[in-house]
């Protein structure tokens, strides 16, 4: 991306963190300005590669596709989680007075916005967080079809219908990018809670048709860190760029969960008295 | 230097890595449970698996599903797709291989689109005779992508490295694959993984163009490792530029728009497709397999070429456009078909298609060659398997039919893991002298690393060679191609390859070095970059997506040009280029004609007699001799 004349100047003030010099000196992560130029089409991730390439080759940050749907660029945006590739520089604008104008480079800032590393993950770098701690998680729900398998079935597909994929599908189109945990208050204070993304996966096996696994990950969800750790914020669902609305999944958790204990109640009284 | 024993590395943890993985560790555990022990599987992946760039295919997955389709039309289609460059014999293999493919993802869990019956749904796609593309709404490749990785995770055997970087291969003095050396991007620490058996599945190279559809992550990584070890780059000039990308950023608009009933119009709203030989116009909301916008994509984007060399793109923010014309399908129906285009549309171009046009233009998709695999997906290195975009099984030839890479992927992603396996479980794979590679290549890395993020010389940024390599593939690899300026290219790649030997990262830190990384993928792209050019330069001829202008290069040329090219490489020297014969022993070279002409040809349907078009005016002018290539 080329200064061209018509652009305007957004201040992005990013976070750093490099922890081989601050383990060193141990120091804290510190805040770093940069002025870069944008028009109606700049996205964050686009500033952000602007300063790597341009001010700072130094500034890490992990991103590929730039249209939403690998997961890659979530960041803290103005303190809110957020994919930097769908979000634009435009929609940051500041109102500045003619005696605010940045005298040093006799430009005016039109927009700015602090960038940080997601909320709630071990920063490893700048931008980057430990996904591992996310993937941990998805991995722990038994995230695969869980289904009998008969000789048969195996030539041809299943038969599902629309109505019948329309109840799991929206709960399938998590791209996995961490945004609602770092939402998450609960995530925050019990990294340990399975977190809403793992739990919509759950409820994505759970509710498909073809999957016979629920008894497999009830116990899961069941669990003290599984659904019950929910407060129901909902801040999940609202900063989810793919409408998973994870904060559903764990509701129908929670009432899966709560008829899951009470079937289980039932048939250990009904055990006892036998 | 940490250094792990396996049986089988998978480079690449995209649809075709995890597909090969799972074959191959379905084959140990059968082969296990005879024997002892199960196979061990590494998969290395500089990204997490679910952010590979399989994730962003949106049109869907091609196999014979229909009663009235027939595996010998799906050849025949992508054979004449292809211009009749691809391996006949490894095209048949594919097409008798697909359906189970994907019925074997939708007993994983794949979510498809289904028919009210529960069956499932097919779409049309660009050059298929018949509705045989499989599709999870628009976001097939995603949903196949986190399909393959959560049923990766039920596999033990499968230990993944995430954010781990290739960078070599290990060779044995026996010339046999025995791994790989990696770099631990979290830390910077390099790792050497033993196996004898080795798949590629690293992917395309799209991002050694400027304008591309592709993630940042597509710079041809896998390719330029087994290019450097002397395996050679086939078909590398064939470069797909996909129709509809959006003006400014790339993002791919899927060709199932146009599957969907999507026109494609120019600024005078006339759709402009006719005249190149795709016509006659079929009716609005009713779409003709093979017929307009249903074309392939070679032709499409190569139409779109003529139509702005005669001023009649429009334009957006300063990009010449065409536009896509999706408004008669309904906001309920594109809704359900196509959720994300609207997604993108809006967010990207601020365009709602439910009631406006979407600008898009051509931009670089998809790589149809690469690294050379025999139908078994072997490469001519003993114990190196490719499979997916990064390999040249020879299932594309000059041109891909959409919808055929999501299956290539499944089909010979499978296809790599289970001959990798087999590989694995051979005894007597007899190697000495390894461990005396293994220190030489481990040197050799360390030295080379040393020297890039070396802080007592200056510092001398990699950007801009990447941002000259990206501008010069496009202005001298573009739609249209001629001798100068390929050669120009050429020059200029090679140029820059010098100039690379200079490069010295400003960051020196171990932990995400990405300004390292990035370093060394663009060494990556400038090998791939130099095979493209050259093999472009050399194929003087005019096939498929590869378009020459120049007098007597304007036209197919099967008397000397039936031939795939390979580029080997010459350590510190140019490329050297080779011819290789190509199987058609199933379908003779013929015509490849879309449109009534298509339709005429195959006896179909009753010749439309009507006028020709200027374009084709043209394009006859120029068999009867006369050039006028120039333009």
């Amino acid at each position: 991306m080329a200064a061209n004349k018509g652009m305007q100047q957004a201040l992005v003030r990013v976070k750093r963190y490099l922890p081989e010099e601050q383990q060193k000196t141990q120091s804290e992560p510190f805040w770093q300005e940069f002025t870069v130029p944008f028009d109606e089409s700049t996205s964050v991730l686009d500033a952000l590669n602007f300063i790597k390439e341009e001010l700072d080759p130094s500034l890490s940050f992990r991103w590929s596709c730039r249209m939403a749907i690998c997961g890659s660029c979530g960041f803290m945006l103005n303190g809110i989680p957020k994919l930097g590739c769908k979000e634009f520089l435009r929609n940051y604008s500041v109102r500045t007075s003619p005696a605010q104008k940045n005298t040093a480079t006799n430009t005016s800032i039109t927009a700015s916005l602090t960038v940080e590393p997601l909320a709630h993950f071990t920063v490893e770098r700048d931008l980057i967080v430990n996904m591992d701690e996310f993937l941990i998680h998805l991995e722990a729900v038994k995230p695969y079809l869980i289904a009998e398998t008969s000789t048969q079935k195996q030539l041809q597909p299943s038969l599902q219908t629309p109505a019948q994929l329309a109840k799991y599908k929206q709960f399938a189109n998590c791209i996995n990018c961490g945004l609602c945990y770092s939402a998450c208050p609960q995530f925050c204070l019990n990294p340990e809670f399975l977190g809403p993304a793992a739990i919509a996966l759950a409820q994505r096996y759970n509710l498909d048709s073809r999957d016979t696994g629920k008894a497999v990950r009830m116990p899961m969800l069941n669990s003290h860190n599984g659904v019950w750790s929910c407060t129901f914020v909902g801040f999940c669902s609202d900063v989810c760029p793919k409408q998973v609305d994870p904060a559903a999944a764990v509701n129908q958790g929670k009432v899966e969960s709560a008829k899951s204990m009470l079937i289980q109640m039932f048939k250990g009284s009904t055990a006892h008295e036998l | 230097m940490q250094q792990h024993e396996f049986d089988i590395i998978v480079v690449g943890g995209g649809g075709a890595g995890l597909r090969a993985a799972i074959a191959a560790a379905e084959a140990g555990a059968k082969a296990g449970s005879n024997k002892a022990k199960p196979l061990n599987i590494a998969m290395l992946s500089k990204v997490y698996p679910m952010r590979s760039h399989t994730v962003a295919a949106e049109g869907g997955a091609a196999a014979v599903t229909r009663p009235d389709d027939t595996v010998e039309a799906h050849f025949d289609d992508t054979v004449a797709g292809g211009d009749w460059l691809a391996e006949q014999g490894v095209v048949d293999y594919f097409v008798r291989h697909a359906y189970q493919e994907l019925v074997q993802m939708e007993h994983w869990g794949c979510p498809w689109s289904r028919k009210p019956n529960g069956d499932v749904q097919v779409r049309r796609f660009g050059g298929m005779k018949t509705e045989r593309t499989w599709f999870a709404a628009d976001k097939t490749g995603f949903h196949m992508l986190h399909t393959l990785f959560q049923t990766s995770l039920k596999y033990p055997s499968i230990q993944r490295f995430d954010e781990y970087f290739v960078l070599d291969l290990l060779v044995s003095v026996q010339q046999q694959v025995q791994g790989v050396l990696a770099l631990e991007i979290s830390t910077g620490e390099l790792h050497m993984l033993y196996a004898n058996a080795v798949i590629m599945a690293t992917g395309g190279a799209g991002r050694v163009f400027r304008f591309n559809t592709n993630g940042g992550i597509v710079t041809g990584d896998g390719m330029a490792i087994a290019y450097r070890h002397g395996v050679p780059l086939r078909d590398m000039e064939f470069v797909q530029y996909h129709p509809t990308g959006l003006p400014g950023s790339g993002i791919l608009i899927t060709e199932a728009c146009r599957g969907e009933g999507g026109l494609l119009v120019n600024k005078d709203g006339y759709r402009y497709l006719q005249d190149y030989g795709l016509g006659p116009e079929t009716p609005l909301g009713k779409p003709e397999n093979k017929y307009m916008e249903l074309g392939p994509r070679d032709k499409l984007s190569q139409a779109f070429w003529h139509e702005q060399k005669a001023g009649r793109t429009g334009k957006h923010h300063g990009s010449d456009v065409v536009y896509l014309d999706l408004r008669h399908l309904g906001k309920a129906y594109l809704y359900e078909r196509l959720p994300f285009i609207c997604e993108l549309a809006k967010a990207y171009v601020d365009v709602d298609p439910v009631h406006e046009l979407i600008p898009i233009r051509p931009a670089v998709h998809y790589t149809m060659g690469g690294i050379e695999t025999d139908a078994h997906c072997e490469t001519t290195l003993k114990g190196l398997f490719a499979a997916g975009e990064c390999a040249s099984v020879g299932l594309h030839g000059a041109n891909r039919l959409g919808s055929n890479s999501l299956t290539e992927l499944l089909v010979f992603g499978r296809l790599a893991g289970e001959q990798a396996a087999a590989r694995a479980l051979q005894k007597g794979v007899k190697v000495t002298g390894l461990e005396q590679e293994s220190q030489k290549l481990h040197k050799k890395w360390q030295t080379k690393l040393h020297k890039l993020t070396d802080t007592s010389q200056e510092a001398r940024s990699w950007v801009p060679i990447k941002r000259e390599l990206v501008a010069t593939m496009e202005t001298g690899c573009g739609i249209y191609r001629d001798e100068q300026g390929l050669q120009q290219a050429l020059d200029s790649v090679r140029r820059l390859q010098a100039e690379f030997q200079h490069v010295r990262v400003g960051d020196n830190s171990k932990a995400y070095n990405t300004d390292l990384l990035h370093c060394l993928e663009l060494e990556f792209s400038l090998d791939v970059a130099e095979a493209i050019c050259l093999a472009a330069l050399e194929r003087r001829e005019s096939r498929g997506a590869h378009q020459r202008l120049d007098a007597d290069c304007t036209e197919r040329n099967d008397a000397e040009f039936l031939r795939h090219s390979q580029v080997f490489y010459v350590p510190g020297k140019a490329a050297k280029l080779k011819w290789q014969a190509v199987d058609t022993h199933i379908s003779a070279p013929g015509e490849r004609l879309y449109g009534s002409a298509g339709s005429a040809h195959a006896g179909a349907a009753a010749e439309v007699q009507r006028e020709p078009t200027e374009f084709e005016q043209k394009q006859r002018g120029k068999k009867e001799g006369s050039s006028d290539g120039g333009e």
